[in-house]
């Protein structure tokens, strides 16, 4: 201990000391410059091969036969229409998701009760489900044979092999992002401002429009994009209740499948660059704004 | 805490939100989930278990769990190195591999499986040196492999590259100075508090993997007993309407998904526990 203390004495009358013996501590935070290099190498060629290349080869096959076979496979009426149902089907889950989460958020983030746990378990389900099985679940419900199948068909209501039902699979998939965004952000601020807004003399709804909303922009804007990136990307679930009927219920992953099955290589691998460019697009967004998160608390990471 | 509680239900809107929220919970999520269940209980236990050791299904289910529990442990291994790259070094390039774990998150799962089966083909940007040594990867079990190991590159990653951020360095600092080798320090110290995220991360790729089908499917081969995962076969089996063969095998895939939740809800309370002693 006397020791010690003589040490560091000595060290404060001389600044280089200290900062050498910063030097030896960050040293012994690190490894041997071979390991650190191999580490890196290992981290960047694995990156590479599996993420990367797979990336690159979808637009050097897209682009394989030159621009016009591009556009022209682009240009087709069945991927027009297969673009224009993934769109309608985004929009409509996106904004249910959307909805819900908003509320969702709300009550769970703002108020105390007990199970809130296991609620939010609940929510975050459909991530650990397979999508295969999301897909099912609605034909056992809907289908000829399913609980509603009966009354479905006396009504003449067409929920699977159509619009309604790829809708009811891409909602189910995405039910957890944005209400799993909004969650932790809404916790992290608290109740006062929304309080103080109330004791004034605020609406309920005017206080979420005005006090809420602006301090939530962000987070909400981060869980829409996740939501329908994966809303227009879904396939294993929307494959199950399609019914791939060309040119109608077919949205772009399912055309990516047909076309790849039929050796149409070059049409399926446009298709697919659309939905890598939603990808890449999405996560330069998705850095952005997690910057912007961020950036209150901590700006050093 | 009941002051806390009295003054949080001054804001209003707790029953409506509430109301909303498990109504549409309840008929998007687990009515449908409880449908998949009453279903399967019309089976009796002989036709449960017939479905369930019919060669095939038990093939699938093999397959789909091993080879989804292997690519989770090569996972774990290399996203512990990738996450130490990120973290601990700094090197050209560092900010955009950072965004790139994220790519398997974000690209559809069919446009994975499509660019991953071109990739490995044999004539292939990968394919055709790997033929050239004789190894080949797509439509065979080991192209399962490199689809399910794409799948799960962000769940490692993303688990313990926060927890390794916040990591208190006097600890490290500590155990070196004391005259602990470099290894030493690794596995006794650091290891032990990035245990659970690891284990979590683990878990969350296992499930991942086990349930993936678009970006397994066209690199497959799917051939039935060798290289047909489980999900493939509920499609198979819904498209020749045996529904109850179909219902068997995803109420079996949807108890493990609960039981990895369930490990993963005990892993999270077990680092927050540990957390709090320190």
């Amino acid at each position: 201990m006397a020791m010690q203390i003589s040490d560091s004495a000595m060290l404060a009358t001389s600044g280089a000391k200290a900062r050498a013996r910063a030097a030896a501590l960050e040293n012994i935070r690190t490894e041997p410059a071979a390991v650190r290099i191999a580490i890196i190498t290992l981290a960047v060629s694995f990156l590479t091969i599996f993420v990367v290349l797979p990336l690159v080869l979808v637009f050097a096959q897209a682009f394989s036969k030159g621009f016009m076979a591009y556009v022209t496979a682009l240009a087709e009426p069945e991927a027009l229409a297969a673009i224009k149902l993934t769109l309608l089907v985004a929009a409509i889950s996106v904004t249910l998701n959307l909805v819900f989460g908003l509320v969702a958020a709300w009550a769970v983030a703002k108020f105390e009760f007990s199970g809130k746990t296991f609620l939010i378990t609940l929510i975050d389900l459909p991530f650990s489900v397979s999508p295969v099985i999301s897909g099912l679940v609605f034909v056992l419900l809907f289908g000829a044979q399913g609980y509603f199948g009966g009354w479905l068909r006396d009504h003449d209501i067409q929920i699977l092999f159509a619009v309604p039902g790829i809708a009811l699979a891409t909602t189910f998939v995405t039910f957890p992002f944005v209400a799993r965004a909004l969650i932790p952000l809404m916790q992290e601020q608290g109740t006062q401002e929304e309080e103080a807004a109330i004791s004034l003399g605020a609406s309920g709804l005017r206080t979420f429009f005005r006090v809420t909303l602006p301090n939530i922009k962000w987070g909400l804007l981060y869980g829409v994009l996740l939501c329908n990136a994966r809303a227009m990307g879904e396939f294993g679930a929307v494959s199950v209740v399609s019914g791939h009927i060309r040119g109608e219920t077919n949205t772009m992953p399912l055309l990516v499948e047909i076309l790849y099955d039929e050796y149409q290589f070059v049409a399926a691998f446009a298709i697919a660059s659309l939905l890598a460019m939603l990808a890449l697009i999405t996560l330069v967004a998705k850095t952005i704004l997690e910057r912007r998160l961020d950036g209150g608390e901590d700006r050093d990471h | 805490m009941s002051a806390i509680a009295a003054r949080r239900r001054t804001l209003p809107g707790f029953g409506l939100t509430m109301g909303l929220t498990l109504t549409w919970l309840s008929v998007i999520i687990l009515i449908p989930l409880a449908g998949l269940f009453l279903k399967s209980l019309e089976l009796s236990l002989e036709q449960f278990w017939a479905i369930l050791s019919s060669r095939r299904t038990l093939n699938a289910l093999r397959i789909s769990f091993g080879l989804a529990f292997g690519a989770a442990c090569v996972n774990l291994v290399m996203g512990s190195i990738i996450v130490w790259a990120l973290v601990r070094y700094r090197f050209p390039g560092r900010r955009i591999f950072d965004a790139i774990v994220d790519v398997p998150f974000a690209l559809p799962t069919a446009v994975a499986g499509v660019a991953l089966t071109a990739l490995f083909a044999e004539k292939g940007w990968l394919g055709a040196p790997l033929a050239a040594l004789g190894i080949k990867v797509a439509f065979t079990p080991l192209g399962i492999f490199v689809a399910m190991i794409f799948i799960g590159i962000p769940f490692v990653v993303r688990t313990v590259q926060p927890v390794l951020q916040d990591l208190d360095p006097e600890i490290e600092e500590a155990a070196g100075s004391l005259g602990a080798s470099r290894w030493q320090t690794m596995i006794r110290v650091i290891l032990p508090s990035l245990a659970p995220a690891l284990l979590t991360g683990l878990a969350l790729a296992f499930a991942r993997a086990v349930g993936e089908y678009g970006s397994v499917i066209f690199i497959a081969g799917n051939l039935p007993n060798v290289s047909e995962i489980a999900p493939l076969l509920i499609v198979i089996r819904l498209s020749e309407f045996r529904y109850a063969d179909a219902t068997a095998i995803a109420a079996v895939m949807l108890v493990v998904s609960f039981i990895v939740i369930f490990a993963v809800n005990r892993l999270q309370r077990w680092a927050q526990h540990r957390d709090a002693e320190r």
